[in-house]
């Protein structure tokens, strides 16, 4: 019954993301939401490596800007149709998530986070010395003129990222739920009792970093034709890979929605202040957020209901 | 004289310049119950570490079921039947207890258990160790003598031909051990071999069909129990001269 009402809300979700296209006009609440959306496929994306498998990636940004810079690229040099840059670039990152696969042979806990840290710190210094990608001053991308059953181009990005959004949930639902989340579980909690009990641990770290990389690229892959102006401050930008970090520990890391929750609150959050204060808050805003739910709610917005569900459970039965 | 389950042949194990053991020779017959001991450093975790994959030793071979398993992944292992608990114990802290069990049926026991009622045979091994009400309490919590049977119970989830124990007793008290050996009988009688490394003698001597010794690296002694303990190198290895 569960996957029913799963699969029913995944139609809705897209049903009602193409009725609005259709019904609202202000281009505004699409950059809006779209932005919201790129948060959730991140904070999805990486809960599946940190959450589930307890790798902590701070290069976050690094795939992200790898999906952006693959489709800077390959738009410039052969302007394929916007979804065959699209898969290419998310194939692109996924093979950067399984090189950091292999890391994690050699790197645990904090360690390995440096690595990945690294690792985008070392992507952005190519880009700034590539003539070809923009380098350090950016690069233009122009945005088609057509806009396939839309009204303009920005409502198609964000039908797409819908799109990516929803898949993502999906694969991390999956991967939660199923037989390999549960050796996924076995990983992060202990890795050499996991090994001796019959998990091919390294195979598991080797899926949930590539599916982490993929969706990371899918979700940068559309920034340059939703900005129209990519340069590598704001593509490897701090804010992208601290919500990636902050979106999952505000709404939870253990269940897969736990990070969907994070990214809607968190994002409509930042979306608000961007428009009421100032964008300039948005950093604060994460920084006393996240700060705020780890010294008060470890667990998360969903570990908060739960303790709430089970204190009302005791006193019914009481 | 049937084959046995497990035959250590020539096994070296080097870290960097130390000898950790040095050309260690045994077998394990069926449903043997077999006792490792040794002082403290002589390489009785390091061989059980060789023989579940934990580390993979450069010189000599490790045969399971007549098969050279030298190289082989632990994970892989495990699928072939070998199982272990360990000396400090290593619970999937975020997992309920029965959770702990259902990890090495999904994995280690994949080809050898029925899918259909795995909770219900995660259950009958619980109760074997006495957790048949604390199925969905959470490990992390437990206490020590706790964590050990569940690191026992986790192993036998496992469906294993050979069971490792590495000193699931050490710390406990005197009843806590006696409640150990219960479990790790009652696992022999489920035809399994075990490898029982201890270092207390009287749950050693009570347990053991066959005892061998290890002193820095080297095998001192393999006999009946009551042949090692009369043999001199194991006093001196023990005692000092």
């Amino acid at each position: 019954m569960k996957l029913d009402k799963f699969w029913i809300s995944v139609v809705v979700v897209l049903v009602a993301g193409f009725a609005f296209t259709k019904l609202v006009d202000n281009e505004f609440y699409f950059f809006a939401t779209y932005v919201v959306l790129q948060g959730l496929v991140m904070a999805v994306a990486w809960n599946i490596l940190g959450g589930f498998t307890g790798y902590v990636n701070f290069g976050s940004a690094g795939f992200f800007a790898l999906g952006a810079y693959t489709m800077v690229a390959l738009n410039k040099a052969f302007g394929l149709p916007l979804p065959v840059m699209v898969l290419i670039a998310g194939t692109l990152s996924g093979l950067l998530g399984l090189g950091v696969g292999y890391i994690s042979l050699r790197l645990k806990g904090v360690y390995f986070a440096i690595a990945t840290l690294a690792i985008a710190l070392v992507l952005e210094t190519v880009v700034n010395n590539s003539h070809y990608l923009g380098g350090a001053a950016g690069t233009y991308v122009i945005q088609p003129k057509e806009s396939f059953i839309f009204d303009n181009y920005i409502e198609l990005l964000f039908m797409f990222m819908l799109l990516i959004a929803v898949v993502a949930t999906a694969v991390s639902r999956y991967l939660s739920a199923s037989r390999l989340g549960m050796g996924l579980a076995a990983v992060r909690d202990d890795e050499v009792a996991a090994e001796c009990m019959g998990v091919p641990t390294l195979k598991l770290k080797l899926i949930s970093t590539t599916t982490m990389g993929i969706f990371m690229g899918l979700a940068g892959s559309l920034f340059p034709f939703f900005v129209t102006f990519v340069d590598p401050v704001s593509a490897f930008s701090l804010l992208i890979a601290v919500n990636s970090i902050a979106m999952p520990m505000i709404g939870g890391t253990a269940v897969w929605y736990g990070p969907v929750i994070g990214a809607l609150v968190l994002g409509v959050v930042q979306e608000t202040a961007t428009v009421t204060i100032s964008s300039e808050l948005n950093l604060l805003i994460v920084g006393v957020m996240l700060v705020g739910f780890i010294t008060m709610a470890p667990r998360g917005i969903v570990g908060l209901y739960e303790d709430y569900k089970a204190k009302r459970k005791g006193q019914n039965n009481g | 004289m049937a084959e046995p389950v497990l035959k250590v042949t020539d096994l070296t194990k080097r870290f960097g310049g130390f000898v950790a053991l040095d050309t260690v020779n045994m077998e394990l017959n069926d449903k043997e119950r077999l006792g490792l001991i040794g002082p403290n450093g002589s390489g009785k975790t390091t061989l059980i570490n060789c023989i579940s994959g934990a580390l993979t030793n450069e010189e000599g071979t490790v045969n399971f079921n007549g098969e050279d398993i030298t190289q082989m992944k632990a994970h892989k292992r495990a699928h072939m039947g070998i199982s272990r608990s360990f000396q400090i114990p290593k619970p999937f802290g975020t997992m309920s207890i029965i959770e702990n069990l259902l990890v090495p049926m999904e994995y280690a026991a994949w080809d050898r258990v029925d899918h259909r009622n795995l909770r219900e045979q995660a259950m009958d091994i619980l109760e074997l160790v006495g957790f048949k009400d604390r199925a969905d309490e959470n490990s992390a919590s437990l206490t020590q003598v706790d964590m050990r049977k569940l690191e026992l119970a986790r192993a036998l989830a496992a469906k294993p031909k050979l069971l490792v124990s590495d000193e699931a007793m050490a710390g406990l008290s005197g009843s806590e051990v006696d409640e150990i050996l219960e479990i790790l009988f009652a696992l022999a009688e489920r035809s399994v071999a075990i490898i029982m490394i201890e270092h207390i003698m009287r749950a050693v001597m009570r347990f053991s069909e066959r005892i061998i010794v290890l002193d820095a690296g080297k095998k001192i002694a393999d006999g009946s129990p009551d042949e090692v303990v009369s043999n001199p190198d194991v006093e001196k290895a023990y005692l000092g001269e």
